[in-house]
């Protein structure tokens, strides 16, 4: 992490963004903890994992960092388990401000999982999160730029709507009052920006270029960014 | 934050992965297929006016070894220029920093599709087959081999044309040892290192894979691999599936090791016993009880259609008259039709 303090707080705020839905949803589906349980625990790691600095240790050569964190995290609720449950979250470190009734609810919109799948879930929740965070971001800053049709027309086809059954071009363009060309233009231009979304995101959570580069590679697929 | 299920999680992780074209000359079209480490996309060619298809890195590519692969492919693919391979017209790397290569756009279907839908006529898969082999026949004349000839790498065009494509496995070798193909312009060459040697690796598809291939005996490959592949095409040309299958691929893995294929006309009697000897011959276990070359093969297969001799199958006396009123039957309804009328005529005078 960055020497600079506030560049570290940023860090911290961009992992949390990142990492807390999955560790919820880890601590209710590996651990099988009651909603109260996850929430104390979900805070209790991000908290003593600032107070002792977990993820300093952290080294890029030795594993990817969600296999890292998810190992912190099973030790840390091993460790909870044995001390009988006595929560200790650090001193001085704030509560974070999560939606974790918002978790619960995409949880109870998930198939149930088999324990062989626990790690590949834990995994899909990070991408759901990191698409997500992206998808927010750039929304952001098409209406910064004033292209907020461009981002609605993104939304309407590649969030939105039903993946077996996206509305045509044609009827895009006929909502929206543009040409059907101009809904091609708009879909280019706002996947492309999405796809550097995705990566800039992928970034601020990696530590080293390597790290990066090998994240982009498994996320999206030889990329060389 | 929203919400975003699994089907709407992979369609963004698909258009997050569509190449980035811009200040290319290539305009997106759609998306054509997909492979083990790459995307194939239909794209326009703006400057030639003319649609092609792009193949694009997007599988992980830990220490770039696909990356690799894919320019060793173009140069291999460059190298072959023959009617029955898939010409390549462009290599290079996109905005978004994945390696590409653009080739012809092949309307047509996949030699596994084309046999269940079009059914062709024994003689007319033969004839096809033939020209598989002698595509495959000059890449090894050019020192190339596939590594993984399959239906699925066989793309059958609008006019009954055939096309071997994905060399992604090729391995050029030349007297004796292997090669190296030279890596990208950026790359200006791999160094030795750096060049995925595949060694002791067991690459291809295992139902069409030689028994040294399973093994993983690179080290033994050379043209005969091949030949036993294009045994295995034949065979799925004439049976409609490979030689071995199996629940999974260590089973099928284990059955190419172990087994013998099951004979052709055990499953179907009307497959005449000189294309199964010389299916036989091609999927021999040992390679030099092979075909040395697919131009053998071609030849062999070739000189059944034309009715003569072959070498894989000893004719007992009447295969050779069966043969040869087979491949004279005009001739010979011509003269049975004829000593007909000659008895007609004198049973009539006897009269």
């Amino acid at each position: 992490m960055s020497e600079d303090a506030a560049e570290r707080h940023r860090s911290w705020q961009v992992l949390v963004a990142a990492y807390w839905k999955p560790i919820y949803k880890h601590l209710r589906l590996r651990w099988r903890k009651p909603r109260e349980d996850a929430k104390d625990l979900t805070q209790g790691f991000f908290a003593q994992a600032m107070d002792k600095g977990f993820f300093e240790a952290y080294h890029p050569s030795k594993a990817r960092f969600r296999t890292f964190l998810r190992t912190c995290l099973d030790g840390f609720v091993a460790n909870q388990v044995q001390s009988e449950g006595r929560l200790k979250r650090g001193g001085g470190v704030p509560l974070l401000s999560l939606d974790f009734e918002l978790a619960e609810g995409e949880l109870a919109r998930l198939e149930p999982v088999a324990p062989e799948s626990i790690e590949r879930c834990f995994e899909q929740e990070w991408t759901r999160s990191l698409f997500a965070l992206a998808l927010d971001a750039l929304r952001d800053e098409c209406e910064a730029r004033g292209r907020s049709l461009a981002f609605t027309v993104f939304e309407r086809y590649d969030v939105l709507g039903d993946p077996d059954a996206r509305p045509t071009y044609a009827r895009l363009a006929a909502e929206y009052g543009i040409a059907v060309t101009d809904v091609t233009n708009h879909l280019f231009q706002t996947r492309r920006r999405f796809r550097a979304v995705v990566l800039d995101k992928l970034r601020e959570l990696t530590a080293t270029d390597e790290e990066f580069r090998e994240e982009a590679r498994l996320l999206l697929g030889g990329a060389r960014p | 934050m929203r919400w975003l299920d699994d089907s709407v999680l992979e369609h963004l992780r698909e258009v997050a992965e569509l190449p980035d074209l811009t200040g290319t000359r290539y305009e997106y079209v759609g998306r054509l297929g997909a492979g083990g480490m790459g995307r194939v996309y239909r794209v326009r060619d703006t400057a030639l006016g003319r649609d092609v298809a792009l193949k694009v890195l997007v599988a992980p590519d830990d220490g770039g070894a696909l990356e690799s692969r894919l320019w060793r492919e173009s140069r291999i693919l460059a190298r072959l220029e023959h009617p029955n391979i898939v010409p390549i017209h462009d290599v290079g790397r996109l905005p978004d920093g994945r390696v590409f290569y653009a080739m012809k756009c092949i309307e047509g279907q996949r030699l596994d599709a084309w046999l269940a839908q079009t059914r062709p006529s024994r003689p007319e898969a033969l004839r096809l087959f033939i020209k598989i082999c002698e595509a495959v026949a000059f890449a090894h004349a050019h020192g190339v081999i596939h590594r993984d000839l399959k239906p699925q790498n066989v793309m059958v065009g609008a006019f009954g044309e055939a096309l071997v494509m994905d060399w992604g496995l090729a391995r050029v070798v030349g007297q004796g040892r292997e090669e190296d193909v030279p890596g990208g312009p950026q790359e200006g060459g791999f160094p030795p290192g750096e060049v995925p040697t595949l060694q002791g690796v067991v690459l291809g598809t295992p139902s069409y894979m030689s028994p040294e291939q399973a093994r993983g005996d690179v080290a033994s490959l050379d043209a005969r691999t091949d030949v036993y592949a294009l045994g295995a095409i034949l065979y799925f040309l004439l049976e409609g599936r490979p030689p071995f299958e199996g629940a999974s691929a260590e089973e099928v893995v284990a059955r190419v090791l172990r087994a013998e294929p099951p004979g052709l006309r055990g499953r179907d009697t009307s497959i005449p016993k000189v294309l199964e000897a010389i299916c036989r011959a091609a999927l021999a276990r040992r390679p030099e009880d092979r075909y040395a070359s697919a131009g053998e093969l071609a030849a062999e297969v070739g000189r059944f259609l034309d009715g003569l001799p072959v070498a894989a199958y000893r004719e007992t006396p009447w295969d050779v008259v069966t043969r040869l009123l087979s491949r004279n039957r005009t001739v010979v309804l011509l003269v049975l039709a004829y000593l007909a009328m000659r008895v007609v005529l004198l049973l009539a005078a006897g009269r």
